[in-house]
Protein backbone atom coordinates (compact mmCIF):
# COMPACT_ATOMS: atom_id res chain seq x y z
CA UNK A 1 0.00 0.00 0.00
CA UNK A 2 2.62 2.54 1.01
CA UNK A 3 5.83 0.90 0.65
CA UNK A 4 6.58 3.52 -1.22
CA UNK A 5 6.12 5.80 2.24
CA UNK A 6 8.43 3.60 4.11
CA UNK A 7 10.74 3.52 0.90
CA UNK A 8 11.02 7.54 1.21
CA UNK A 9 11.50 7.41 4.71
CA UNK A 10 14.83 5.52 4.78
CA UNK A 11 15.69 7.18 1.89
CA UNK A 12 15.34 10.72 3.51
CA UNK A 13 16.08 9.93 7.03
CA UNK A 14 18.35 7.01 6.69
CA UNK A 15 19.54 5.54 10.59
CA UNK A 16 16.94 8.16 11.74
CA UNK A 17 13.79 5.12 10.56
CA UNK A 18 14.65 2.61 13.41
CA UNK A 19 12.66 -0.09 12.34
CA UNK A 20 9.64 -0.52 9.51
CA UNK A 21 7.24 -3.35 9.24
CA UNK A 22 4.29 -3.92 6.82
CA UNK A 23 1.70 -6.57 7.59
CA UNK A 24 -1.44 -7.36 5.74
CA UNK A 25 -1.22 -4.17 4.06
CA UNK A 26 -0.57 -2.69 7.51
CA UNK A 27 2.99 -0.47 7.08
CA UNK A 28 4.39 0.99 10.46
CA UNK A 29 7.49 2.89 10.53
CA UNK A 30 9.34 3.40 13.84
CA UNK A 31 11.48 6.78 13.83
CA UNK A 32 14.05 8.58 16.36
CA UNK A 33 12.18 10.90 17.97
CA UNK A 34 14.92 13.66 16.71
CA UNK A 35 13.42 13.06 13.30
CA UNK A 36 9.57 13.06 14.13
CA UNK A 37 8.96 16.08 12.67
CA UNK A 38 11.00 16.24 9.40
CA UNK A 39 9.70 12.56 8.81
CA UNK A 40 6.25 14.24 9.18
CA UNK A 41 7.30 17.06 7.21
CA UNK A 42 8.02 14.66 4.31
CA UNK A 43 5.07 12.68 4.40
CA UNK A 44 2.80 15.71 4.19
CA UNK A 45 4.13 17.42 1.57
CA UNK A 46 5.45 14.81 -0.59
CA UNK A 47 3.36 15.00 -3.58
CA UNK A 48 3.42 11.25 -4.58
CA UNK A 49 2.72 10.62 -0.30
CA UNK A 50 0.18 13.60 0.23
CA UNK A 51 -1.06 12.39 3.99
CA UNK A 52 -2.98 15.33 4.20
CA UNK A 53 -5.29 13.81 7.33
CA UNK A 54 -3.97 13.00 10.51
CA UNK A 55 -6.43 10.56 12.03
CA UNK A 56 -5.48 9.54 15.70
CA UNK A 57 -2.53 10.60 17.94
CA UNK A 58 -1.98 8.44 20.96
CA UNK A 59 0.54 7.71 23.83
CA UNK A 60 1.62 3.73 24.65
CA UNK A 61 3.21 3.31 28.00
CA UNK A 62 5.65 0.55 27.97
CA UNK A 63 6.77 0.23 31.43
CA UNK A 64 10.43 -1.09 31.98
CA UNK A 65 11.14 -0.27 28.63
CA UNK A 66 14.16 2.27 27.68
CA UNK A 67 12.26 4.89 26.27
CA UNK A 68 9.77 4.20 27.76
CA UNK A 69 6.42 6.05 26.38
CA UNK A 70 5.42 5.10 22.70
CA UNK A 71 3.67 7.77 20.58
CA UNK A 72 1.63 7.06 17.67
CA UNK A 73 0.29 8.62 14.92
CA UNK A 74 -1.74 7.17 12.36
CA UNK A 75 -2.06 9.21 8.99
CA UNK A 76 -4.32 8.78 5.53
CA UNK A 77 -3.97 10.36 2.38
CA UNK A 78 -7.47 11.25 1.05
CA UNK A 79 -5.85 11.67 -2.58
CA UNK A 80 -3.81 8.44 -2.87
CA UNK A 81 -6.33 6.66 -0.51
CA UNK A 82 -3.34 5.23 1.22
CA UNK A 83 -2.36 4.59 5.23
CA UNK A 84 0.41 4.91 7.30
CA UNK A 85 1.27 4.57 10.95
CA UNK A 86 4.11 6.38 12.32
CA UNK A 87 5.79 5.98 15.68
CA UNK A 88 8.33 7.17 18.43
CA UNK A 89 10.05 6.44 21.98
CA UNK A 90 10.47 9.32 24.86
CA UNK A 91 11.29 9.20 27.65
CA UNK A 92 13.42 7.57 30.28
CA UNK A 93 11.81 5.78 33.77
CA UNK A 94 11.03 8.67 34.96
CA UNK A 95 9.43 10.46 31.83
CA UNK A 96 12.43 12.71 31.84
CA UNK A 97 13.22 13.75 28.44
CA UNK A 98 9.65 13.08 26.85
CA UNK A 99 9.79 15.36 24.65
CA UNK A 100 8.22 15.81 20.94
CA UNK A 101 8.57 18.40 18.32
CA UNK A 102 4.60 19.77 17.65
CA UNK A 103 3.10 18.66 14.76
CA UNK A 104 0.48 21.55 14.92
CA UNK A 105 1.99 23.59 12.14
CA UNK A 106 1.69 20.34 10.00
CA UNK A 107 -1.77 19.24 10.72
CA UNK A 108 -3.24 21.55 12.56
CA UNK A 109 -6.10 19.23 13.65
CA UNK A 110 -3.44 17.72 15.90
CA UNK A 111 -3.38 20.70 18.44
CA UNK A 112 -6.36 18.74 20.13
CA UNK A 113 -4.92 15.79 20.11
CA UNK A 114 -1.79 16.86 21.63
CA UNK A 115 -3.28 18.00 24.18
CA UNK A 116 -5.08 14.78 24.60
CA UNK A 117 -1.48 13.09 24.29
CA UNK A 118 0.01 15.67 27.09
CA UNK A 119 -3.17 15.11 29.67
CA UNK A 120 -2.93 11.48 29.60
CA UNK A 121 0.75 10.32 28.74
CA UNK A 122 2.69 13.07 29.96
CA UNK A 123 4.36 13.98 26.89
CA UNK A 124 4.91 17.56 26.17
CA UNK A 125 5.04 19.05 22.73
CA UNK A 126 7.75 21.74 22.09
CA UNK A 127 5.97 24.60 20.06
CA UNK A 128 3.09 23.59 20.81
CA UNK A 129 -0.03 26.94 20.28
CA UNK A 130 -1.61 26.01 23.82
CA UNK A 131 -0.17 22.73 25.63
CA UNK A 132 -3.03 22.57 28.39
CA UNK A 133 -5.18 19.34 29.86
CA UNK A 134 -7.58 18.62 27.73
CA UNK A 135 -9.53 16.41 29.37
CA UNK A 136 -8.42 16.61 33.32
CA UNK A 137 -8.97 19.45 35.02
CA UNK A 138 -6.14 22.13 36.40
CA UNK A 139 -5.86 20.74 39.31
CA UNK A 140 -5.12 17.03 38.58
CA UNK A 141 -1.59 15.88 39.57
CA UNK A 142 0.08 13.12 37.22
CA UNK A 143 -1.11 11.72 33.53
CA UNK A 144 -3.23 8.33 34.63
CA UNK A 145 -2.72 6.80 31.14
CA UNK A 146 1.10 6.33 32.71
CA UNK A 147 1.47 2.73 33.87
CA UNK A 148 2.87 4.24 37.27
CA UNK A 149 -0.65 5.95 37.93
CA UNK A 150 -2.02 4.24 41.27
CA UNK A 151 -5.19 2.69 39.73
CA UNK A 152 -7.13 3.39 42.93
CA UNK A 153 -5.96 6.88 43.08
CA UNK A 154 -8.75 9.50 42.49
CA UNK A 155 -8.71 13.10 43.32
CA UNK A 156 -11.78 14.76 43.56
CA UNK A 157 -12.46 18.72 43.65
CA UNK A 158 -15.33 18.57 45.68
CA UNK A 159 -14.86 17.16 49.20
CA UNK A 160 -16.96 13.77 49.48
CA UNK A 161 -19.47 14.00 52.13
CA UNK A 162 -18.85 12.51 55.73
CA UNK A 163 -21.33 10.54 58.34
CA UNK A 164 -21.24 14.21 60.21
CA UNK A 165 -22.46 16.01 56.85
CA UNK A 166 -25.17 13.20 56.36
CA UNK A 167 -26.34 13.29 59.98
CA UNK A 168 -26.38 9.26 60.26
CA UNK A 169 -24.03 6.58 60.38
CA UNK A 170 -23.62 5.62 56.37
CA UNK A 171 -23.07 2.23 56.73
CA UNK A 172 -23.43 -0.48 53.96
CA UNK A 173 -25.79 -3.14 53.28
CA UNK A 174 -25.24 -6.76 52.25
CA UNK A 175 -23.90 -8.15 49.82
CA UNK A 176 -21.17 -5.39 50.17
CA UNK A 177 -18.26 -5.68 52.32
CA UNK A 178 -16.85 -2.64 53.54
CA UNK A 179 -14.45 -2.22 51.16
CA UNK A 180 -17.01 -2.37 47.93
CA UNK A 181 -20.29 -0.99 46.90
CA UNK A 182 -22.02 1.80 47.56
CA UNK A 183 -20.76 3.22 50.83
CA UNK A 184 -23.84 5.61 51.12
CA UNK A 185 -26.41 3.10 50.14
CA UNK A 186 -30.20 3.01 50.86
CA UNK A 187 -30.84 1.53 53.89
CA UNK A 188 -34.36 -0.20 54.16
CA UNK A 189 -36.06 0.48 57.88
CA UNK A 190 -39.05 -1.39 58.75
CA UNK A 191 -41.45 0.55 58.28
CA UNK A 192 -41.85 3.14 61.09
CA UNK A 193 -38.91 2.74 62.57
CA UNK A 194 -36.37 5.68 63.15
CA UNK A 195 -33.24 5.18 62.27
CA UNK B 1 -59.79 10.88 48.16
CA UNK B 2 -57.59 7.62 47.48
CA UNK B 3 -54.50 9.25 48.17
CA UNK B 4 -55.56 11.43 50.93
CA UNK B 5 -56.95 8.25 52.69
CA UNK B 6 -53.86 6.60 52.30
CA UNK B 7 -52.36 9.29 54.42
CA UNK B 8 -52.77 10.73 57.47
CA UNK B 9 -56.46 11.80 56.73
CA UNK B 10 -59.77 10.27 57.97
CA UNK B 11 -63.17 10.32 56.21
CA UNK B 12 -65.75 10.22 58.50
CA UNK B 13 -68.90 9.21 57.35
CA UNK B 14 -71.94 11.34 59.26
CA UNK B 15 -73.57 13.33 55.89
CA UNK B 16 -74.68 12.17 52.55
CA UNK B 17 -71.58 14.14 50.75
CA UNK B 18 -69.26 13.09 53.94
CA UNK B 19 -66.15 15.38 54.57
CA UNK B 20 -62.51 15.04 55.23
CA UNK B 21 -60.39 15.69 58.24
CA UNK B 22 -56.69 15.86 57.67
CA UNK B 23 -54.10 17.83 58.92
CA UNK B 24 -51.77 20.77 56.55
CA UNK B 25 -48.79 18.82 56.73
CA UNK B 26 -50.63 15.44 55.39
CA UNK B 27 -52.15 17.96 52.59
CA UNK B 28 -48.94 20.00 51.96
CA UNK B 29 -46.94 16.66 51.48
CA UNK B 30 -50.24 14.89 49.09
CA UNK B 31 -50.05 18.37 47.14
CA UNK B 32 -46.19 18.33 47.03
CA UNK B 33 -46.23 14.91 45.80
CA UNK B 34 -48.51 15.61 42.38
CA UNK B 35 -46.27 18.83 41.48
CA UNK B 36 -43.00 18.14 41.47
CA UNK B 37 -40.77 20.16 39.42
CA UNK B 38 -38.13 18.75 37.70
CA UNK B 39 -34.71 19.71 37.12
CA UNK B 40 -32.91 16.98 34.58
CA UNK B 41 -29.20 17.16 35.16
CA UNK B 42 -28.35 14.80 32.07
CA UNK B 43 -24.96 13.85 31.69
CA UNK B 44 -24.96 10.44 29.31
CA UNK B 45 -26.03 7.54 27.89
CA UNK B 46 -29.61 7.21 30.84
CA UNK B 47 -30.80 10.45 28.85
CA UNK B 48 -32.29 7.94 26.27
CA UNK B 49 -34.09 6.69 29.19
CA UNK B 50 -35.10 9.48 30.36
CA UNK B 51 -36.73 11.14 26.54
CA UNK B 52 -38.36 7.63 26.76
CA UNK B 53 -39.93 8.38 30.05
CA UNK B 54 -40.83 11.79 28.93
CA UNK B 55 -42.68 10.24 25.89
CA UNK B 56 -46.58 9.55 25.68
CA UNK B 57 -45.41 5.80 26.12
CA UNK B 58 -44.33 5.98 29.58
CA UNK B 59 -46.00 9.44 30.11
CA UNK B 60 -44.35 11.15 33.05
CA UNK B 61 -47.01 13.63 33.33
CA UNK B 62 -49.70 11.16 35.15
CA UNK B 63 -47.35 12.04 38.47
CA UNK B 64 -47.58 15.30 37.86
CA UNK B 65 -43.61 15.60 37.19
CA UNK B 66 -43.32 16.22 33.62
CA UNK B 67 -42.67 20.23 33.73
CA UNK B 68 -38.95 20.65 33.31
CA UNK B 69 -37.09 23.93 35.05
CA UNK B 70 -34.06 24.58 33.79
CA UNK B 71 -33.47 26.82 36.38
CA UNK B 72 -32.46 25.16 39.59
CA UNK B 73 -34.05 27.82 41.02
CA UNK B 74 -37.24 27.01 40.14
CA UNK B 75 -36.95 23.36 40.45
CA UNK B 76 -37.84 20.92 43.71
CA UNK B 77 -36.39 17.70 42.22
CA UNK B 78 -33.23 16.99 40.70
CA UNK B 79 -33.55 14.32 38.64
CA UNK B 80 -29.09 13.34 38.07
CA UNK B 81 -29.26 11.20 35.05
CA UNK B 82 -25.82 9.67 33.84
CA UNK B 83 -22.25 9.75 34.65
CA UNK B 84 -20.61 12.34 37.18
CA UNK B 85 -17.13 12.82 36.11
CA UNK B 86 -14.97 14.41 38.97
CA UNK B 87 -14.56 17.58 36.84
CA UNK B 88 -18.48 18.04 36.14
CA UNK B 89 -18.78 17.53 40.80
CA UNK B 90 -18.37 21.36 41.54
CA UNK B 91 -21.13 22.25 38.85
CA UNK B 92 -23.33 19.41 40.27
CA UNK B 93 -23.10 20.71 43.80
CA UNK B 94 -23.58 24.04 42.98
CA UNK B 95 -26.46 23.49 40.79
CA UNK B 96 -27.93 21.70 44.40
CA UNK B 97 -27.18 24.25 46.73
CA UNK B 98 -28.97 27.01 44.31
CA UNK B 99 -32.06 25.02 44.70
CA UNK B 100 -34.48 26.25 47.15
CA UNK B 101 -36.16 23.89 49.54
CA UNK B 102 -37.60 21.89 50.02
CA UNK B 103 -35.74 19.74 47.37
CA UNK B 104 -35.53 16.27 46.24
CA UNK B 105 -32.51 14.16 44.22
CA UNK B 106 -33.33 11.46 42.69
CA UNK B 107 -30.40 9.44 41.38
CA UNK B 108 -31.07 7.78 38.08
CA UNK B 109 -29.38 4.69 37.09
CA UNK B 110 -26.52 2.86 38.34
CA UNK B 111 -23.66 5.73 37.46
CA UNK B 112 -25.76 7.92 39.60
CA UNK B 113 -25.92 6.09 41.71
CA UNK B 114 -22.43 4.15 42.50
CA UNK B 115 -20.07 4.85 39.67
CA UNK B 116 -20.94 1.79 38.10
CA UNK B 117 -18.13 0.49 36.28
CA UNK B 118 -16.32 3.50 36.48
CA UNK B 119 -14.06 2.76 38.59
CA UNK B 120 -11.16 4.86 38.20
CA UNK B 121 -9.77 8.20 38.44
CA UNK B 122 -12.82 10.16 36.48
CA UNK B 123 -15.55 9.17 37.92
CA UNK B 124 -17.54 10.63 41.26
CA UNK B 125 -18.79 6.79 42.54
CA UNK B 126 -22.25 7.88 43.22
CA UNK B 127 -23.30 11.25 43.43
CA UNK B 128 -24.22 11.27 47.30
CA UNK B 129 -20.17 11.45 47.67
CA UNK B 130 -21.36 14.94 47.25
CA UNK B 131 -24.88 15.64 47.67
CA UNK B 132 -27.82 14.26 49.75
CA UNK B 133 -30.15 11.61 47.63
CA UNK B 134 -33.05 10.91 48.16
CA UNK B 135 -34.28 7.95 45.68
CA UNK B 136 -31.74 5.87 43.87
CA UNK B 137 -32.95 3.83 40.88
CA UNK B 138 -30.42 0.77 39.27
CA UNK B 139 -30.18 0.04 36.14
CA UNK B 140 -27.73 0.77 32.92
CA UNK B 141 -29.96 1.98 31.78
CA UNK B 142 -32.84 1.81 34.26
CA UNK B 143 -35.90 0.69 32.68
CA UNK B 144 -38.50 3.30 32.65
CA UNK B 145 -40.75 1.30 34.74
CA UNK B 146 -38.01 1.14 37.50
CA UNK B 147 -37.92 4.78 37.01
CA UNK B 148 -41.64 4.97 37.37
CA UNK B 149 -41.59 3.16 40.62
CA UNK B 150 -38.47 5.37 41.90
CA UNK B 151 -40.74 8.11 41.32
CA UNK B 152 -43.44 6.92 43.24
CA UNK B 153 -41.42 6.05 46.42
CA UNK B 154 -40.14 9.22 46.13
CA UNK B 155 -43.92 10.02 46.29
CA UNK B 156 -44.69 8.45 49.07
CA UNK B 157 -41.74 9.94 50.86
CA UNK B 158 -43.24 13.45 50.26
CA UNK B 159 -46.60 12.72 51.24
CA UNK B 160 -44.71 11.15 55.07
CA UNK B 161 -43.29 14.47 54.73
CA UNK B 162 -39.62 12.42 55.43
CA UNK B 163 -37.35 14.47 55.10
CA UNK B 164 -34.01 12.29 55.83
CA UNK B 165 -32.24 11.79 52.75
CA UNK B 166 -31.17 8.31 51.35
CA UNK B 167 -33.97 6.48 53.35
CA UNK B 168 -36.62 5.07 51.21
CA UNK B 169 -39.48 2.54 52.72
CA UNK B 170 -41.23 0.40 51.28
CA UNK B 171 -43.98 2.03 49.33
CA UNK B 172 -47.68 0.48 50.62
CA UNK B 173 -49.55 0.26 47.53
CA UNK B 174 -53.44 1.42 47.82
CA UNK B 175 -55.78 -1.00 47.90
CA UNK B 176 -56.45 -2.35 45.00
CA UNK B 177 -60.20 -2.13 44.33
CA UNK B 178 -62.44 0.86 45.49
CA UNK B 179 -64.71 -2.14 47.29
CA UNK B 180 -61.97 -2.71 49.16
CA UNK B 181 -61.62 0.76 50.31
CA UNK B 182 -64.91 1.25 51.34
CA UNK B 183 -65.06 -2.47 53.26
CA UNK B 184 -62.19 -0.63 55.10
CA UNK B 185 -63.53 1.85 56.18
CA UNK B 186 -66.44 0.61 57.40
CA UNK B 187 -64.89 -2.17 59.73
CA UNK B 188 -63.05 0.13 61.14
CA UNK B 189 -64.97 1.12 64.60
CA UNK B 190 -61.46 3.79 65.17
CA UNK B 191 -60.22 6.32 63.04
CA UNK B 192 -56.94 5.81 64.95
CA UNK B 193 -56.79 2.06 63.56
CA UNK B 194 -58.37 2.97 60.23
CA UNK B 195 -54.80 5.03 59.63
CA UNK B 196 -53.06 2.48 60.99
CA UNK B 197 -54.14 -0.40 58.94
CA UNK B 198 -54.03 1.89 55.79
CA UNK B 199 -50.17 2.15 56.55
CA UNK B 200 -49.93 5.72 57.79
CA UNK B 201 -48.55 6.50 61.23
CA UNK B 202 -48.39 9.02 64.17
CA UNK B 203 -46.07 11.29 64.95
CA UNK B 204 -43.07 10.71 62.98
Amino acid sequence: MSQVALDKLKARLGAGVLETHSEFGDDTAVVDAREWKAACKLLREDPALDFDMPVDLCGVDYPGREPRMEVVLHLYSTTRHHRIRLKTRVGDEDMDGAELDSLVSVWPGLNWLEREVYDMSGVRFRGHPDLRRILMYPEFEGHPLQKTYPAQRTQPLVEYRTEADAGRPLEKLPPFGPDEGMPFGRRALPHGEES
Amino acid sequence: MGDMSAGRSVVLEGSEQGFALTRVDALLGWARKYSLFAYPFVTACCGMEFMALNGPRFDLARFGAEAPRFSPRQADLLWVVGTISQRQAPTLKRIYDQMLEPKWVLAFGTCASSGGFYDNYTTVPGIDKVIPVDVYIPGCPPRPEAVLDGLMLLQDKLARNERRPGVVKPRVDPPAKVDELVQLRRSAKDPAELVKRLGGGGDK
